[in-house]
């Protein structure tokens, strides 16, 4: 596929998404279970617990009980799904999740909203930009960033399917829809190559995927031919796709709305420096806290728009 | 009452068992083991249901859940004696390759064991989910659990407690192992936990009082504590121990 052919009609949120997967999932499978810690709206669960109102618990403003009650309910079966904003079901209760949730191999989803910056208006103290690193360097944790409405549905019924803790990050804004919605096309640990080219790969997760591909197609246009990956499973990370692309383009490019310690990026180089050591910039949050905004504001402030990464590719592209 | 006397020699064995381990590896929590050897001799040999052909899920069975996690001797003295593993296994405790670590855990795949704990306050919680989940599967059986009386002044404690409490999680019974000590010295001097019966109460939970190191005293509150379950109340057992009893 061409880059110029990805495009989008409709911008939903990608909570949006999340709500339609865990309903979905519900109707498929009775013993999945939804915990929300006062943040029902937020996180689009009103359908869940119409249809499914002996399933849902609802835990108060307690997010460490929660996690616990969570990997209780999995040892009489259940498929938790403990649900709020990232802030708060990562980092506010990191120990619960290590010992009684990933230590104890407990088959609980954290589906979390509101992650990153474009949250917007509420600022640096719920726009959290290290839940990925947080999560992904807990062993047993699976760790799902996924870029629009339409992966973040079928990503949320791919994990329920699939056991294991999981931390599941999704966000706020209403966001470009370009990824296709049959199930078939997202596989938890399969990264997805949107474009193929030969001069630089991008590889990106979450919202700046969609500005990745913006980027791309500027970089097009300027004759410089790209190759974008949408990594969308941080971990297990798809190493083989990372490979292939970088023995193909011979530099890379990461996008993410998350500091720069910890997350996609510092994944990515793992690979490189073991298996490939060629040049990678980063386009991330450069060891910041964020601050009230709107998202497009925020995301220029911090470095991520395209412009960003199409600077970090000419200059990746530079050293190569 | 031969059941009774019975059950005050395995508490015998239990303790010899806990003094061994400990001394074996030279390191390891014996004051509250030794403590709560009783209750959980009483619990697992006389009051649960259980299958020592160990099932993660426990459906149709009591579960327990240790909290204060670091008094894993006497918990696995318990289980070995009750047949979940083998009784040598005990002699490994806190080696190198052991699947009895410091603290309990599932992760070396121990019978017995349903989740981590040792970084305290946690277990109430879990115990609470496990209760949730026995109620939406009709399973009409009992969850346990034990937790340190120091381990209380852990915060999420206290967010378990109230959900338990508002949302009639009756299937639940707590003990805490009321021994007033914690490393730093008592618990009225290191952070009082004031009048516990009065803040249960306030939380909405049924309490009971027992001498967790009289045997027939454990029997005969536990048994009182099932009869008084399921009645909307979750049911808390103070239970005044001696550290290093017996």
């Amino acid at each position: 596929m061409s880059i110029h052919d990805i495009t989008f009609t409709e911008k939903k949120d990608t909570r949006s998404g999340f709500g339609v997967g865990i309903f979905e999932a519900g109707q498929q499978n009775e013993n999945v279970v939804a915990l929300c810690a006062d943040l029902v709206g937020s996180l689009k669960l009103e359908k869940f617990i119409e249809h499914f109102p002996t399933r849902f618990i609802q835990t108060g403003i307690a997010e460490a009980n929660m996690i616990g009650m969570a990997a209780g309910l999995t040892i009489g079966g259940k498929i938790p799904v403990a649900t709020t904003f990232a802030n708060f079901g990562t980092g506010r209760v990191y120990d619960q999740i290590r010992q009684s949730v990933a230590y104890s191999d407990k088959n609980v989803k954290i589906c979390c909203s509101h992650a990153g910056l474009t949250l917007g208006e509420d600022g640096a103290t719920h726009q959290i930009l290290e839940d990925i690193g947080l999560m992904k360097m807990l062993p047993n944790m699976t760790v799902v960033v996924p870029a629009d409405y339409n992966q973040t549905r079928l990503a949320t019924k791919a994990i329920i399917e699939r056991h294991g803790p999981t931390y599941l990050r999704f966000g706020r804004p209403v966001w470009p829809i370009f990824t296709p919605s049959e199930d078939a096309t997202f596989e938890i640990g399969k990264a997805q190559v949107l474009a193929e080219g030969i001069d630089v790969t991008i590889i990106a997760c979450g919202h700046l995927v969609w500005n990745a591909v913006l980027a791309a197609q500027e970089l097009e246009k300027q004759g410089i031919s790209v190759e974008l990956i949408n990594m969308h499973t941080i971990k297990p990370l798809d190493i083989d796709a990372i490979l292939k692309s970088a023995s193909k383009t011979k530099c890379i490019v990461t996008a993410e709305e998350h500091q720069r310690n910890g997350g996609l990026g510092d994944s990515v180089a793992q690979v490189l420096i073991q298996h490939m050591p060629i040049p990678q910039e980063y386009v991330a949050v450069n060891d910041s806290f964020g601050e009230s905004g709107t998202p497009d504001q925020l995301l220029e402030k911090y470095g991520l728009m395209p412009q960003n990464i199409i600077e970090a590719a000419k200059k990746a592209i530079a050293r190569k | 009452m031969p059941e009774i006397l019975e059950l005050k020699r395995t508490a015998t064995q239990v303790r010899r068992d806990i003094v061994r381990m400990v001394h074996q590896c030279k390191s390891g929590h014996p004051g509250g083991s030794l403590g709560c050897a009783d209750f959980l001799t009483a619990l697992y040999f006389e009051i649960m249901k259980l299958d020592t052909n160990f099932k993660m899920d426990g459906i149709g069975e009591d579960l327990f859940f240790l909290s204060n996690g670091h008094i894993s001797p006497v918990f696995y003295s318990v289980l070995a004696r009750r047949g979940y593993f083998d009784i040598k296994e005990l002699g490994t405790f806190r080696h190198l390759n052991s699947r009895l670590q410091g603290h309990p855990t599932t992760h070396e795949g121990l019978p017995g064991i349903r989740v981590a704990s040792g970084s305290l306050g946690q277990g109430i919680s879990v115990a609470v989910g496990a209760a949730l989940a026995k109620k939406m599967n009709a399973d009409e059986r009992w969850v346990f659990a034990l937790t340190g009386d120091g381990e209380l002044q852990e915060g999420q404690n206290w967010e378990a407690i109230l959900y338990a409490g508002a949302k009639k999680v009756d299937n639940l019974i707590v003990a805490v192992d009321w021994n007033d000590c914690q490393i730093d010295g008592t618990t009225q001097e290191v952070c009082d936990l004031g009048d516990l019966e009065a803040k249960f109460k306030a939380f909405g939970w049924e309490v009971l009082k027992m001498n967790g190191n009289v045997v027939d005293d454990v029997l005969f509150t536990i048994t009182e504590a099932q009869l008084k379950s399921k009645k909307g109340k979750p049911i808390v057992i103070l239970m005044k121990t001696q550290m290093g009893f017996g």
